[in-house]
């Protein structure tokens, strides 16, 4: 059984429903994310989740136990709150002893479980410090071991990660899996940043506008996103208008506005004449002066129009003959110095696989 | 213009009015406490004219008055008992006060702080004699407590010129003080920190004593401070309240300066409510630092 149930959950602020019959089934252990951006309602769920508020229709059970009603002190359910929400006037020790201290656990068996928790998150030797004595990495995991001191049954994070500077936060993300792993407890994560729940999560549920757009592992949700705005929020994401022109043996073939015929993978009963997009990822799509001809079914001819340089991978916008711009992702991986393999004004050709890209239906 | 030059310019003028109306003052008293009272009173000249029998120069003698008789260190203790026990009962009614202010919606609060401060619109003085109508035999309030008491069998007390109407007094005047320091602190506490107590599993009364109470400790040492130094100098409200038992070491001052004229001995009994205003002072910044706040 799920350690979790959110069944048809809703809330509503005024005239606003932030959360809109939302309906989830976490299991324990899971490393689980919510993830939309900001006024999705991920924060109002978790809020109901944790029982700051309360939902006006529907239930949210945690083993087994309808939680309506039951305020935040008796759940079995911690938050790491995005500022940390660390009381400044008590050491690190304070801190992370408060639950226990909270729960009545007798005074000897403080120290040891301090020591374990500390030892956890790796800041030993750091007990009699004060928050503002810390730096912000130190800071969070204070916070974690603090949530995690008396083993709740779910650990709910709210963008823990958001204060962090760039490498920083990648560190504390690989030590988030670690540590996850090692207490076995049930994380929902909190986040508007999707590279994070791509690296995190087992299972990802993207909200948009109080609803679940899409709930799958991070593969899934990066690889066939189910509409839009999955395919939009996720990643960088081609969306090229199109209606179906015809259906034969599992092939799709799609008109592309300003783009031309198009063949795609993955029928599943769609009919000649649905409109919708296809959504193709700009590191599917290959680039050359000049493709192999058997390279790919889908070609165009088209010239650079501008690139963004990151570093690792270019991004060139491709502008194709009929006049569709198209991105195109490719690694910088030449040899030697030159930083780019082309420059505005190139001719090139741009293609893909037929099972590249997907079809999302309107 | 230089650093310097711009320091200077800033801190220059309250320094020199520091100077003239706080550290000047506060040496000629220190002199005046060691000198003879004059013939006429007031204070006899410090280098002699050669006279036989003139007192003239410094003396120990008004230092001897004061440790002589007990009644003097009897009113310091009891003016430190009353401005202690006022300082708790400021303490008492303006933290909620304080916290209903901190804790209510935005748009009220202004208004609210308003409210308070309010009192000091009208006269000191109007404000003290208002009480002794209000406490007076005849008024409402004193028939009703006295009937309330006699229910109970008890005989009927005088409210005015009593311990009590003193207490009520310097309550009542001394209470914005209380109240405005803790509600500057407490209006800056994040809310996330109660909610993060909440979470960890701290009731209602936890999360105030663990968390609410001790990150207001600053306000609380800043506003008994702010009352308990005042109250223990102040000599208007056991005059108008007290009535002939009612006085405080503040009147004992008052009178040696204005009715005696004993300046020496009004400048000691000064001098040692002073060094006591500091110390106090003092301790409460040392606690207040101590506990890291």
């Amino acid at each position: 059984m799920a350690l979790l149930e959110i069944r048809d959950v809703t809330r509503r602020f005024g005239d606003f429903v932030a959360v809109d019959g939302v309906s989830l089934s976490i299991g324990a252990g899971e490393f689980f994310t919510l993830l939309g951006p900001s006024g999705c309602g991920k924060t109002t769920l978790l809020r109901m989740i944790a029982g700051f508020d309360q939902p006006d229709a529907g239930s949210i059970v945690i083993d087994g136990k309808d939680m309506v009603g039951v305020p935040p002190e008796d759940r079995n359910v911690h938050t790491v709150f995005q500022s940390y929400a660390l009381f400044p006037h008590m050491t690190v020790e304070q801190n992370v002893s408060f639950p226990l201290r909270m729960s009545k656990v007798p005074q000897t068996e403080l120290g040891p479980r301090v020591r374990e928790a500390l030892e956890d998150v790796s800041l030993l030797g750091m007990e009699k410090r004060y928050p503002n004595e810390l730096s912000g990495g130190q800071r969070q995991r204070v916070a974690l071991a603090r949530a995690l001191i008396n083993r709740p049954k779910l650990l709910l994070l709210d963008e823990p990660l958001a204060a962090l500077d760039a490498k920083l936060k990648e560190r504390m993300q690989l030590e988030l899996i670690t540590l996850q792993k090692e207490v076995g407890v049930t994380f929902i994560y909190v986040t508007h940043d999707q590279e994070e729940a791509l690296a995190l999560s087992h299972r990802i549920a993207v909200m948009n506008k109080g609803q679940v757009e899409q709930l799958d592992e991070p593969a899934k949700i990066y690889g066939f996103p189910k509409n839009r705005f999955v395919a939009d929020f996720i990643g960088e994401c081609n969306l090229l208008d199109c209606s179906v022109s015809a259906v034969a043996d599992g092939t799709m073939f799609l008109d592309v506005e300003q783009l031309g015929r198009v063949t795609a993978i993955g029928a599943n009963g769609t009919a000649s004449g649905t409109k919708g997009a296809l959504a193709l990822r700009p590191e599917k799509v290959s680039i050359a002066r000049e493709l192999a001809p058997d390279a790919c079914a889908n070609r165009f001819n088209g010239h650079v129009f501008d690139y963004l340089y990151t570093g690792d991978v270019t991004l060139y916008i491709v502008e194709v003959e009929n006049g569709r711009r198209v991105e195109v992702m490719l690694p910088n991986n030449a040899v030697g110095r030159s930083s780019k393999f082309f420059e505005p004004g190139d001719a090139v050709q741009i293609g893909w696989r037929e099972d590249a890209g997907s079809f999302l239906p309107d | 213009m230089s650093p310097r030059a711009q320091k200077w310019l800033i801190s220059g003028p309250p320094l020199g009015y520091l100077l003239v109306f706080f550290a000047i003052p506060t040496f000629i008293m220190v002199l005046a406490s060691f000198r003879y009272v004059g013939e006429l009173g007031g204070l006899a000249p410090l280098v002699g004219s050669g006279t036989p029998d003139e007192l003239a120069g410094l003396t120990l003698e008004s230092y001897q008055r004061f440790f002589e008789d007990t009644i003097y260190l009897e009113l310091f203790l009891k003016s430190f008992l009353y401005a202690t026990v006022t300082t708790l009962l400021c303490l008492a009614v303006a933290y909620p006060l304080a916290l209903m202010i901190a804790r209510s919606d935005k748009r009220w609060r202004e208004l609210l702080v308003l409210l308070v401060i309010l009192p000091f619109w009208s006269n000191f003085l109007i404000r003290v004699y208002a009480w002794m109508i209000i406490l007076g035999p005849q008024s409402g309030f004193a028939r009703a407590v006295n009937g309330v008491l006699g229910t109970f069998g008890a005989e009927p007390i005088p409210l005015l010129f009593s311990p009590i109407a003193v207490i009520i007094g310097l309550v009542y005047v001394h209470l914005p003080f209380m109240v405005l320091p803790l509600y500057v602190n407490l209006e800056k506490h994040d809310p996330a920190l109660l909610d993060a107590a909440q979470d960890l599993g701290a009731k209602a009364w936890q999360r105030f004593w663990r968390v609410t109470f001790p990150l207001s400790l600053p306000g609380v040492y800043a506003g008994a401070a702010l009352v308990f130094i005042p109250a223990l100098g102040i000599f208007a409200i056991p005059d108008i309240l007290g009535g002939t038992d009612g006085i405080l070491i503040g009147n004992v001052i008052k009178q040696q300066f204005l009715d005696a004229r004993d300046w020496p001995f009004g400048s000691v009994l000064s001098m040692v409510l002073t060094v006591l205003a500091i110390g106090f002072a003092g301790l409460a910044a040392w606690v207040a630092r101590r506990q890291r706040l």
